[in-house]
């Protein structure tokens, strides 16, 4: 018997999200009382107007910024594989930050130690996929964003498929 | 201080000093922020008569109170104003995006930028630290090629950047000032004011917190608009968009049609918002802290425009399409993308090439004066090269970039009489003929032309009145109108969000009370936004402006209505431009040549100004 993924992360829909920060606002709003994108722990990326996306951490397995730390700063949990952060040991080198793919962890501009999304674990619910106006972001397991790509290629595929037959009637 | 950074910022771009002053608490509380402070600004830092172009004129950049908050649709506006090179009065714009709530958070709630660079510079503002940069590379630069280009040199993605193009360069008169790529500042021709000071572009970067007084109860009132966001109010703007407006203009015979020889476009069906939609629009995405999303990019899949990708709404539409007879999509998109590429105002260039096909019919202009171009109302290609033309000030381009009056006043022959403008601004698309109370609107709008001071078309197309009558009663409806639209440009909340307000004033003053924790009435609201009116009216007479200049195109005046239809006959008479303005100014308890009266600013609270009207 294998065991199914159980770990969840958050993922935006590249076709919902429109880059509008809203999320960005409510992460820095929920976890640091103020409304600045710099503090929040999810960050959008528009690379023109068509293309935008929210990014924040995807609890990797294996997760190369806990294996960058020098300082053994950075844990991993085994239930849940948040990231966690040990304040007195993490000096802000940055060896994480370059580790990370995706570029979702960062350094604090104030407590210049590096920080990083969890879940709002206090809240019951990130705060970010409760905001978001496009219900762009979802928590999400790697078993159900795999479900959900295949399940949309197969459509394309199906669809191509009608159009094919149409056109040879 | 909440809502309100404290702090305006400085900068001669002469001597390249700069310098951080106080915010003045009056200026705030009695103009709140955005085009209201700036204004007031404007004033305390110009003296009468000054050219627009003259490095003295100085170039105000505004944030609102609730920017840099998550308000939905507030945090994230920012305002322009100056003397306008087109209307020798007040010049102001606005846009959204994401560069105002950056501007907020680098600690500014304005920019007074006044003097002359020596060589081409752009301003980079990071926090506290202000400087004056070499912008020669950029020189010919796009507003979005410069934004790119600015942000790898200071190596930060997230820096926020507005910009002029080669037109403001070039100090052409309709052109504007541009963000995020696609959102401008486009009105009055403020680019070109920023071009004589040779100032390239502002790009900004602000690290610090933004909070609120009660962040709990602020949070329990986005939630609300959230969910107002997601209803009715805002329907319109999230699926088709203003373009919807094309079949509805159409269909009451209220859309100006080849330089307003119409009234109705045969080719409205191809141009409409349903048909963008369908075939053009890829994505339609938001700005930044908005819970709406109304920006319609539009992308052309075919054809010799193939790939030309734009934000599009139905002014800038109907300006480079039914304005110039054109009934093509994808050749509207294409002149849209190249009003963006140059930095010129969309309406502007449409309505003056609208113009100059006119001239060309008429004989008044001929293909040599047009470079050889086959100027007939209708050809798409003809109406994209004229806007690549006045882009680049080239041939006939150099003179239509001045905009259609001061054209007209090149090429005379009795051009002038074509020149569809208000104050030297550009109409946009509403036949004023048959919308009266929109027509008074437009008379009175302080920065000329213009359907966003008022919105008094509402009442008429939604037959609140009966649209084709000038009666008493306008005036007040007028001014009510202006008195809301001064508010919602000085918050700067977005005006497509204006129905989310559905108790209007008293909705706004508790979204005041909660961003800055002062306490206002909406009583006091109503009177802030009849102050900013009255700023505004003083600004245009300490300028010269008067009764004379609240006027409405010749051919709305002289020309009426052909088309068959609900509106056929109709036009506005001088005598009904009378009723109607000496109405709105009792309304507005001024003098019957437009003046306000010292009983009037003393009432408002601004003694501090009535020297402008005992000269």
């Amino acid at each position: 018997m294998v065991k199914i993924h159980e770990r969840k992360f958050i993922s935006a829909d590249p076709d919902k999200c429109v880059g509008c920060q809203v999320c960005e606002y409510a992460c820095s709003m929920t976890k640091e009382k103020a409304f600045n994108p710099l503090k929040s722990r999810i960050r959008v990326v528009r690379i023109n107007q068509l293309i935008n996306l929210s990014v924040t951490c995807r609890l990797c397995e294996n997760p190369p910024c806990v294996v960058a730390c020098p300082r053994d700063a950075l844990t991993q949990s085994e239930e849940t594989g948040l990231i966690s952060v040990d304040k007195d040991k993490c000096n802000g080198c940055g060896w994480c930050i370059e580790a990370c793919d995706y570029g979702a962890i960062m350094l604090h501009p104030e407590s210049k130690v590096v920080y990083v999304c969890d879940l709002c674990k206090d809240k019951g619910e990130p705060q970010c996929i409760k905001w978001c106006p496009e219900e762009a972001l979802e928590l999400v397991t790697s078993d159900v964003l795999a479900q959900k790509a295949r399940i949309t290629a197969v459509k394309k595929l199906f669809q191509e498929a009608i159009e094919e037959t149409r056109s040879k009637r | 201080m909440y809502g309100y950074a404290g702090r305006v910022l400085h900068v001669d771009l002469t001597s390249g000093k700069t310098h951080v002053e106080p915010l003045n608490e009056d200026y705030a509380r009695k103009y709140i922020g955005g085009i209201g402070l700036g204004m007031r600004l404007w004033l305390a830092n110009s003296k009468a008569g000054v050219d627009p172009f003259n490095p003295e004129n100085p170039l105000i950049l505004a944030t609102g109170p609730i920017s840099g908050t998550m308000w939905p649709t507030g945090g994230n506006g920012h305002a322009f104003v100056s003397k306008s090179p087109q209307s020798f009065g007040v010049g102001e714009a606005k846009a959204h995006g994401s560069f105002g709530t950056e501007l907020k958070r680098a600690g500014y709630d304005a920019v007074i930028l006044k003097g002359k660079a020596e060589k081409l510079v752009y301003l980079w503002i990071d926090d506290d630290s202000v400087q004056l940069l070499d912008a020669s590379s950029l020189m010919g630069k796009s507003p979005g090629e410069t934004e790119d280009a600015i942000k790898k040199e200071l190596g930060d993605y997230y820096i926020r950047v507005a910009a002029i193009g080669v037109a403001g360069e070039k100090l052409s008169r309709m052109a504007c000032i541009i963000n995020d790529k696609t959102r401008a500042a486009g009105r009055t021709g403020l680019g070109a004011v920023m071009g004589s000071k040779n100032l390239k572009a502002i790009a900004v970067r602000g690290t610090c917190d933004i909070t609120v007084p009660k962040l709990d109860e602020f949070m329990e009132y986005v939630k609300e608009f959230h969910e107002r966001m997601k209803g009715p109010a805002t329907q319109k703007y999230r699926t088709l968009g203003t373009p919807e407006n094309v079949l509805v203009h159409n269909s009451l015979s209220c859309m100006p049609t080849r330089n307003y020889n119409n009234s109705r476009f045969e080719g409205a069906e191809k141009v409409s918002g349903e048909n963008l939609n369908e075939k053009f629009v890829a994505k339609i995405i938001g700005c930044s802290s908005c819970a709406m999303r109304c920006e319609h990019m539009c992308v052309v899949a075919e054809g010799p425009y193939k790939n030309t990708m734009t934000r599009m709404e139905y002014e800038t539409l109907w300006a480079l399409g039914p304005y110039c007879g054109v009934d093509r999509l994808d050749a509207i998109t294409k002149g849209m993308e190249l009003t963006n590429y140059y930095g010129i105002d969309a309406i502007s260039a449409g309505v003056t090439i609208g113009f100059a096909m006119d001239c060309f019919e008429r004989g008044i202009l001929t293909p040599e004066d047009l470079d050889g171009i086959d100027a007939k109302f209708g050809n798409a290609e003809a109406m994209v090269q004229l806007v690549e033309k006045i882009g680049k000030r080239e041939g006939i381009g150099d003179i239509l970039a001045e905009g259609a009056k001061f054209a007209a006043q090149k090429i005379g022959k009795g051009s002038e009489k074509l020149a569809a403008t208000i104050k030297g601004v550009e109409i946009t698309g509403y036949d004023l003929r048959c919308l009266k109370t929109a027509a008074l609107g437009f008379a009175v709008s302080f920065r000329g032309a213009d359907h966003n001071r008022h919105g008094a078309y509402a009442f008429d197309v939604k037959g609140k009145v009966n649209r084709l009558v000038a009666e008493k009663g306008r005036g007040k409806m007028v001014r009510d109108m202006e008195d809301t639209y001064n508010l919602i440009d000085s918050f700067i909340i977005c005006k497509f969000s204006r129905g989310t307000y559905y108790k209007e004033l008293p909705d706004m003053a508790k979204l005041y009370t909660l961003v800055t924790g002062f306490d206002i009435t909406p009583e006091e609201l109503k009177r802030a936004g009849e102050r900013i009116q009255n700023v505004a009216r003083l600004i245009n007479i300490r300028e010269g402006l008067g009764r004379k200049d609240d006027t409405l195109p010749y051919k709305v005046m002289h020309e009426p209505i052909p088309d068959e239809g609900p509106s056929k006959g109709a036009y506005v008479s001088q005598e009904e431009l009378d009723l109607l303005l000496d109405d709105y100014y009792e309304a507005r308890g001024w003098t019957r040549e437009g003046v306000p009266t010292v009983e009037k600013l003393k009432e408002l609270g601004m003694d501090d100004l009535i020297d402008i009207v005992q000269k």
